[in-house]
Parts: C-alpha cells; sequence; structure tokens
C-alpha cells in the first residue's frame, strides 16, 4: 500500500542508538505546581473530587493545598521524557513513538505549591520489529530532595510500516 | 460523593463500579494543553494516518487518566491511590463527529486483592472498546485503612 505522506512531514527510518541504556537526563529546572494546573488537568481526565478544586476541600481531606490526580506526574514525567527524546544522539522519532506501559507510584500525593525535580533514566533499550523498546524510569522529587513519584514508563517507537 | 470505605467490607471479586467514558476530539484538545503532550497523532488526522494509523487516537494517558477516576470517586480521596500501572494494548480512534461522542470506552473496577496487614485494596480496571480491551492489567492500589 503507497502511503502519501502530507508535504512538510518527514519520515525517515531511525535508528536506536543501543547505547541510550543506562543514560540519565535531569530536567534543569524545577515544575512548579499550581492550582489552575491541577485545575485544568483534572478537569481534562474528568475528575471530580472536589479537593482537585477548592482548597478548603483539600485542606478537609487534610491536604496542605489542592490535590492532583493519580496520573498528573505524568506531566513531570514526559518533560523528563522530552529530554531523552529529544536528545539528537537518541535517533528517536517522535512522531512513531507510541506508549506502551505506564506505571505510578506515589511516595506521597502532589499537591499545589510542589516544586517538582526529575532524574530520567533509561532503564531498557531492545529492538521490537524494526523499531524499539525503550523503557525510561522517572525519580520525581522536590527540590529539597523528598521522594514524591517514581513513573516507569515504556514507549514503542514504531518503525516503518509497522 | 465519598461514600466511606470500609476494608472489612471488602470481598475480592466485588465489583466497586462501572461507567461509560465518551470522547470527543474537544476533549483529546484538552487534553493535550492541560499534560503537555502535543503529539499530533492525537489532533491531526492527516499527520495520525501518514504513520499508519486508523486516524486520530486518544493519548493512552487521557484514556489511563480518565478510567482511574471510577477508583477515586469509590474511594473519596485522590491521594489514596498509592500505584496505579497499565499497559496500553489497543488505540483508542476517536472519530470527529458532530453531536456524538467519538468513541466510547467501558470501565469496570473489581477488588483484585486485599492486604490487611497494610490496609489496601488492589483494584483491577477492565477498560474497553467495542468489548476489546485497550488497557491490560490496569491496576490501582489504594489505601483503604
Amino acid at each position: 500500500m503507497c502511503v502519501q505522506r502530507p508535504a512538510g512531514y518527514t519520515l525517515k527510518i531511525m535508528t536506536i542508538n543501543p547505547e541510550l541504556q543506562g543514560r540519565s537526563y535531569s530536567l534543569g529546572e524545577p515544575y512548579s505546581v499550581g492550582r489552575e494546573s491541577i485545575r485544568d488537568f483534572a478537569r481534562a481526565v474528568k475528575a471530580t473530587n472536589s479537593a482537585h478544586f477548592f482548597v478548603s476541600e483539600a485542606h478537609t481531606l487534610g491536604y496542605a493545598d489542592l490535590v492532583a490526580p493519580p496520573t498528573y506526574a505524568i506531566i513531570v514525567a514526559q518533560r523528563a521524557d522530552a529530554l531523552l527524546i529529544n536528545d539528537p544522539d537518541s535517533g528517536i522519532d517522535f512522531s512513531r513513538v507510541v506508549h506502551a506501559e505506564q506505571r505510578f507510584t506515589h511516595h506521597r500525593p502532589i499537591v499545589a505549591g510542589d516544586e517538582l525535580l526529575a532524574e530520567l533514566h533509561v532503564d531498557g533499550v531492545r529492538a521490537m520489529g524494526g523499531g524499539a523498546m525503550i523503557t525510561t524510569r522517572a525519580e520525581i522529587s522536590t527540590a529539597d530532595g523528598e521522594s514524591v513519584a517514581t513513573t516507569v514508563s515504556a514507549i514503542l517507537v514504531r518503525g516503518e510500516e509497522q | 460523593m465519598s461514600a466511606t470505605v470500609n476494608f472489612a467490607d471488602l470481598a475480592v471479586g466485588a465489583q466497586i463500579g462501572a461507567r461509560s467514558l465518551e470522547i470527543s476530539r474537544a476533549d483529546l484538545v484538552k487534553y493535550a494543553g492541560a499534560s503537555g503532550d502535543f503529539n499530533p497523532i492525537h489532533w491531526n488526522e492527516r499527520f495520525a494516518r501518514a504513520v499508519e494509523l486508523p486516524g486520530v487516537i486518544a493519548h493512552g494517558m487521557f484514556t489511563m487518566g480518565a478510567a482511574v477516576q471510577l477508583v477515586t470517586d469509590w474511594i473519596g480521596d485522590p491521594g489514596a491511590v498509592l500505584s496505579y500501572g497499565t499497559r496500553f494494548t489497543k488505540p483508542v480512534p476517536v472519530a470527529d463527529l458532530d453531536g456524538a461522542p467519538g468513541a466510547q470506552v467501558e470501565i469496570v473496577g473489581v477488588v483484585g486483592a486485599l492486604d490487611s496487614d497494610a490496609g489496601t485494596a488492589r483494584i483491577d480496571l477492565t477498560v474497553t472498546l467495542d468489548g476489546q480491551k485497550v488497557l491490560v492489567k490496569a491496576q490501582a492500589v489504594v489505601r483503604v485503612a
């Protein structure tokens, strides 16, 4: 089958650098968790718990400020993943990335006011068909070094016609 | 909404709830903006087809994030979800329709395991599109006690 590619999009067969495994990347600047970001994310995943929206309701549940939905850490994790994907040396074509697996382990809930850093570790790279499966782990912590969450992602970089 | 859940009342295999999740293209745009994931396969039909996808597909993280709301509504506290993981096995194509959802996903939650020492329950989510699983091994461990 002939696939017509829209003008302006270039797709090339990329080779994933097998030496990525063991590499790590750090977010340079902390991600500032704001109330509006928590509200927007909660609406986007159709979350309705009032502790995402009203500070008084978050206080009632014992949180210092608005509490984030369970998958909110993906924002920080994907910023860290972007450091790898955008690394010209990685050989990853973002347009061919498909999310294969995701896991969150919360050491404590994320609340508005948190300043989050992430250290991304490339834990695995294996060839799959014409592409590759890459497993990354983001250790998310506060600027003071308190562990907040560990996220593990597997992304499939699809080869051509895969 | 936050009916109190008592650990002693829980039994493995019991259903905690079920719901339908309607997904529109607007939902994907909102999720892209809120999450910062602007991969064009989630909003650009031409681009999605050019990379051999069936069309615009939902962010796996949108489906994962929306599915767990069944669990947070049941327990009444979003911070009680201690861990949550899944595999993404099938894409969820979202059609560009006026006045109708572009996809409808069904979510069912069942108590998969109980740990009385830790005071936690594992909730297993079955998430399907047209009867086929789109998330596999979608499991959330929740603090109950």
